[in-house]
């Protein structure tokens, strides 16, 4: 993949050299709507914008990472993966998915960052040996992750962290955390940083999250953890399906009661969806087809921050207190509420109060709902 | 003795459950009071509007239930442009379904649309504009170099 230049063609011109019609234009509009969460009115606006977008130029870097993000975005289908690489964005450096090996490779990197300064998106997934790590911990042609990223990203107009390793740490920065493993936002502070979290994250939420920059030229808008609010303003318990059944007090038992035969809520057999903010409840995952809880299982919580530390998968949903003992949910009213005060605990008392989680009852959480 | 007993009070337990209410989830009103509010708009002012039924927290069951109240109007439609799109009118006369289709059949988005013609029908203000031209220039072959059948 040789790097090419962004400013070469407008979208519209790209597409109708395709022999893409209007109408199917305003469709590719729509569904383009669908996939950023925007209500459908404001297809004819992004139809507006998108036809004279420019195809920014795409790095991306991949750390400590099993791959299972770029598998992700291999699954997205609204735009499909050829589409977005070939119209949407100008893939120029991607380990996976290029041709190229070796110094090809690199040299693409270098061209792409030479070849559009200031302007090129950078993503990450994986997360990075710090600067005090040892640097063989994980290096790419020879350069350390930490070298690589840094980099990198110095010229770009921002960084896009897919993947709960590279927006928290994740797997590789769970205790004991052995090579001393941070999150993107740990180490880039002079860039615009948005969190896609997820372990994987929703393929249309990453795409939606670039559609999003090409549409309106700047960086959605976005919470307490850098994530953004159009996918990940609301909880899962907010958007659950099943949530009709947890306002009855109808909670599966078992995995094979009759309760979850009935597809009664999922909460005493320790569903994370109060606590977890995500898009899984409305996007579901392998085009639609479900979603974790629509296949009976528990929400995980792996959107959040050191959820492989929160205990364990099938313990009733806990939050992290503060070492002074506050608890969380009684200095919040609602959910929202909730997320954003584990959001400023996690600036800098995440560790500690990660080690004091306390268990929530059915009751707490409903006397706050 | 108070009144209190003569409100009559249901409490739902889980033997009380239906077969039918197994089916689905319950999700499937609030959008039929949407589509209600929205066939109210059409009326009143002509607003359109667009439901993305994609984007909905339905469980299994729901999106039948929805579109069997809805039921099946006697108007279909078929647009080919980057895959198909179907568009079907409800039983309800302004209630559209319209299901945009990629071109491998997987779906890009369901919408309900309330109008008097879905958007997609349409032909598109720029294309309009061109219309003229384009006619003249099959009616005019040796003026230009299009062939009629393109």
């Amino acid at each position: 993949m040789a790097a090419r230049n962004p400013t070469d063609k407008t979208l519209g011109e790209s597409l109708r050299e395709r022999g893409v019609s209007r109408r199917g234009f305003l469709k590719f509009c729509a569904a383009t709507a669908s996939m950023m969460a925007l209500p459908p009115s404001m297809a004819p606006a992004i139809a507006a914008a998108l036809e004279q977008a420019k195809r920014p130029s795409v790095i991306w870097l991949s750390f400590q990472e099993c791959t299972g993000c770029t598998e992700s975005l291999t699954r997205s289908h609204a735009p499909t993966l050829e589409d977005l690489i070939l119209d949407v964005i100008s893939l120029d450096y991607h380990h996976t998915l290029q041709a190229a090996a070796g110094d090809a490779a690199e040299h693409a990197r270098e061209q792409a960052m030479a070849a559009n300064p200031g302007e090129y998106l950078v993503i990450v997934d994986g997360s990075i040996p710090g600067p005090d790590s040892n640097p063989g911990y994980s290096t790419v042609a020879g350069h350390s992750n930490y070298a690589m990223l840094m980099e990198t990203v110095e010229n770009a107009a921002a960084v896009i962290a897919v993947g709960t390793c590279a927006t928290f740490g994740g797997l590789p920065g769970a205790n004991p955390n052995p090579t001393g493993a941070m999150s993107v936002m740990d180490l880039v502070k002079d860039k615009p940083v948005i969190n896609v979290s997820g372990c994987p994250p929703i393929p249309m939420v990453i795409t939606g999250v670039i559609a999003h920059y090409l549409t309106f030229g700047r960086l959605p808008e976005l919470d307490a953890y850098n994530r953004p609010m159009a996918f990940f303003g609301q909880s899962i318990h907010d958007r659950c399906y099943r949530r009709p059944f947890y306002d009855k007090g109808l909670f599966a038992k078992t995995f094979d009661d009759e309760g979850a035969r009935l597809g009664w809520c999922l909460y005493e057999l320790g569903c994370k969806g109060p606590t977890t903010y995500n898009a899984c409840a409305t996007m579901r995952w392998n085009d639609g087809t479900s979603w974790p809880v629509e296949a009976g299982h528990p929400c995980l919580g792996c959107s959040e921050p050191r959820f492989w530390d929160a205990g364990g998968f099938y313990n009733t949903v806990s939050v992290p207190t503060s070492a002074s003992g506050v608890n969380v949910l009684a200095a919040g009213a609602a959910g929202a509420i909730v997320g954003g005060a584990v959001a400023a605990l996690a600036k800098k008392q995440t560790k500690t109060a990660v080690a004091h989680r306390q268990p929530v009852t059915v009751e707490e959480l409903e006397a706050k709902l | 003795m108070s009144l209190l007993d003569q409100i009559p009070v249901v409490i739902e337990t889980g033997s009380a459950e239906t077969e039918v209410d197994a089916q689905w989830h319950g999700n499937a009103e609030p959008v039929l009071h949407e589509v209600r509010h929205a066939l109210a708009r059409l009326v009143a002012k002509g607003e359109t509007t667009k439901i993305d039924l994609k984007a909905m927290p339905f469980g299994p069951g729901d999106l039948e239930r929805l579109l069997s109240v809805l039921g099946t109007g006697e108007v279909q439609a078929s647009v080919d442009a980057l895959g198909p799109t179907r568009v079907q009118e409800t039983a309800i006369p302004g209630v559209w379904l319209v299901d945009y289709l990629n071109s491998e059949a997987h779906r890009l988005a369901l919408h309900l649309e309330i109008a008097t013609v879905p958007e997609i029908l349409c032909p598109q203000p720029q294309d309009l504009d061109d219309a003229i031209a384009a006619l003249d220039a099959r009616l005019n072959p040796d003026k230009s170099d299009p062939p009629l059948a393109s």
